[in-house]
């Protein structure tokens, strides 16, 4: 892995992200909506409930954006032959996965604090917790979204694959993270299943948060995220050829 | 008879009659100048034999590679590269393996489809590949010239014409002033002056010291390059200078002769 090669790629795709404006409105404004159409819906009925539900949203918003965002744009690096322009070229797979990891994971803390921001400053979400570290644990999440991106992007061949690789991977984890049903409650073998998937961490870490001061085991569930994230960036380095068929 | 088959006939020859020391010696240190060995090269992709056995090896100047399309050109090409899966066989490239890590920043390698970010401008896409090569805005710079795309820096790739997203494209791979360029058919879709005018940059590149070796289904391109190599369903038919392969088969251009040769290699 070289510094400048690896800057050099995240630099390229935030160029990229500025020029595509739609893209970029969508990725930094759309969370803020939908976190204010939750808190609308049960303002007048339960308000506590936004205050269980809030927390997983901001935990699960930036993996489904950036793992979107990741595949699509890692698929079309692969299929325009700029992915083996560079591989030919003194580019480790490493500089190619950080650069890229690097990048998302900024916008992903510019649309975490924004959606922080509204939920705490506007929408009275209650944080017990610090503030600060939410917003951490929300990048930990988009890193791993990126992670898992790239990965899956090796398996698919066309756009559209790339894009039904969200609800195959994502929505089980979402089901079992504990926003439908608290996972202790859950029947035994779905409990274990949900113990081995990231989401459940990430959602776990935000749920703390906003209900308990103490931050330990906050962060063994960042940890955790983090594992996976790394492990999904390795299989993603493997599933990067520089010779192929 | 397959005209001047230069295909590792140059050390069966030296063991069939030693020459004397001298002479020797001058082929060897020929052959050891050479940018490219291609030895017994086999590839196969979807189950079908695209290269067999190909034995090449590839010196200085403007060597063009020419067949019908899908008669292996790329995958030969993406070999020398070293992105190319091989079923058999060995591609060196100034002594080391094709593909390994020394010879990354020594190759420039355009492919047919021009491989720059559709999103960025040309300039973006030239400094974004020069930091990952390690070259200045200098550099960039005069690659954008040697294309003629300076007035078209500030533009976005994706919309500029056919002919001027593959010269940006070609402007990436010379920044690092290559020793061996790889050119998968670099002057496809350019009107006829943008055509000579690369041409006179290919041979500018080669008397500078590069290798060129550039493809293309053109036959009247063929006589711009110093020695043709004609393929035909993964196998090279004939090796020679241009007027070499015109004289072995008696016929006026280029095209006869392919189709003179076709005719003998099938025959």
């Amino acid at each position: 892995m070289t510094p400048r090669i690896t800057l050099a790629v995240a630099g390229r795709v935030l160029i990229q992200l500025r020029r595509d404006h739609r893209t970029l409105a969508m990725l930094l404004v759309l969370p803020c909506l939908l976190i204010t159409l939750l808190w609308w819906m049960y303002d007048a009925s339960d308000p506590a409930i936004f205050d269980r539900i809030g927390p997983a949203l901001l935990a699960i918003f930036p993996v489904i954006v950036m793992f979107l965002v990741t595949s699509v744009t890692t698929l079309r690096e692969r299929s325009s032959g700029t992915l083996e322009r560079l591989l030919s070229m003194p580019m480790g797979k490493l500089d190619f996965l950080v650069g890229y990891a690097l990048a998302f994971g900024l916008v992903a803390t510019v649309q975490s604090v924004l959606a922080v921001s509204i939920s705490v400053g506007f929408l009275g979400l209650d944080v017990l917790g610090p503030v600060w570290l939410l917003t951490l644990v929300a990048v930990a999440d988009a890193v791993l979204g990126t992670a898992l991106g790239l990965f899956v992007s090796a398996f698919a061949q066309t756009e559209f694959q790339a894009v039904q690789f969200m609800p195959a991977l994502l929505i089980p984890q979402l089901l079992l993270c504990g926003l439908f049903v608290p996972r202790d409650l859950l029947p035994t073998a779905l409990e274990k299943v949900s113990d081995v998937l990231p989401l459940s961490y990430a959602v776990d870490a935000m749920q703390h948060l906003t209900t308990s001061v103490s931050t330990a085991e906050v962060w063994r569930d960042v940890a955790v995220v983090a594992g996976f994230a790394l492990a999904g960036l390795a299989l993603g380095a493997a599933t990067l050829r520089r010779r192929t068929a | 008879m397959v005209v001047g088959r230069c295909t590792g006939r140059q050390p069966r020859e030296m063991a069939d009659n030693p020459l004397p020391g001298p002479t020797r010696a001058l082929i060897i240190q020929h052959m050891m100048k050479n940018a490219v060995e291609v030895h017994d090269l086999v590839v196969v992709r979807g189950g079908h034999e695209v290269l067999r056995h190909l034995d090449i090896s590839i010196g200085g100047g403007v060597t063009g590679l020419l067949g019908p399309s899908g008669c292996g050109k790329s995958t030969l090409m993406r070999s020398l590269v070293g992105v190319q899966r091989l079923a058999g066989g060995a591609v060196s490239v100034f002594g080391q393996d094709a593909g390994s890590r020394p010879l990354r920043d020594r190759i420039g390698y355009v492919t047919q489809a021009a491989s720059v970010y559709d999103d960025l401008t040309v300039g973006e896409n030239l400094m974004f590949f020069a930091r990952v090569l390690g070259v200045g805005r200098a550099e960039a710079e005069a690659s954008l010239e040697s294309v003629d795309l300076g007035p078209q820096r500030d533009q976005v790739v994706g919309r500029l014409s056919g002919g001027q997203r593959s010269r940006a494209s070609l402007a990436v791979a010379l920044l690092k002033k290559p020793d061996l360029l790889v050119l998968d058919e670099p002057t496809v879709g350019l009107d006829p002056v943008l055509r000579r005018d690369l041409w006179q940059l290919f041979h500018r590149l080669a008397d500078d010291g590069a290798a060129v070796f550039v493809s293309s289904h053109v036959m009247d391109e063929a006589d711009r390059c110093d020695r043709l190599l004609l393929m035909r369903e993964g196998r090279i038919i004939a090796d020679g200078s241009p007027s070499e392969i015109r004289q072995k088969t008696g016929a006026d251009d280029i095209e006869s002769a392919f189709l003179a040769i076709v005719a003998e290699d099938a025959s």
